[in-house]
């Protein structure tokens, strides 16, 4: 369990679900809002992590 | 299609709500009838706050000689019991050189951020506005 990609997966994950949990009411909106938030922390962390890959110049 | 909610409020103060809802994951949202929330979030919290310790992740000290520490453990506290418990369990001693430890860190404090925005979600809950 020191995979930076497995963490970050697990992360993303918890943290979604809660913010979905408090954001919506509907079960099934929830899951959606947590999907979509889990695409949206993964995605911007491979983006953000190839945008900075060429740092210290 | 989404299913509306009805509105509730409680008899019992918002306060005592929010202190049941700070002190157990998921509390206050049992106490105000939305079982399937509390359920979700006495999982997913604990075992957020659980994985943070498991990976070498330190429970702060109140410092704040060092605001980022003295912040940490505000941020810590605000799971509630199981900080309590972990204390007490001698859990959350931190291993610095440890590979996951800003991780573990990391869940242990978000874990505890979360929990404060549940229970300022069910203080909302406990006044009527949701």
């Amino acid at each position: 369990m020191t995979s930076h990609v497995g963490l970050l997966l697990v992360f993303a994950a918890l943290v979604s679900g809660a913010f979905a949990v408090l954001s919506r009411d509907d079960v099934r909106e929830q899951g959606l809002f947590a999907l979509r938030l889990f695409g949206a922390f993964v995605g911007a962390a491979y983006v953000l992590g190839w945008l900075l890959y060429p740092l210290p110049l | 299609m989404a299913t509306p909610v009805t509105r509730s409020t409680t008899s019992v103060s918002p306060y005592v709500v929010c202190a049941a809802a700070w002190a157990v994951p998921g509390a206050g949202h049992f106490w105000l009838g939305r079982s399937q929330k509390g359920f979700a979030l006495l999982g997913i919290l604990t075992v957020m706050f659980a994985l943070g310790l498991w990976i070498e992740g330190r429970l702060f000290p109140f410092e704040f000689t060092d605001p980022l520490v003295g912040l940490a453990a505000l941020a810590n506290v605000g799971i509630g019991l199981p900080y309590v418990a972990a204390k007490l369990l001698g859990a959350g001693v931190g291993r610095a050189v440890a590979a996951t430890y800003e991780y573990g860190n990391t869940f242990v404090i978000v874990a505890g951020l979360l929990n404060m925005l549940a229970v300022l979600d069910a203080f909302d809950i406990a006044q009527g506005r949701k």
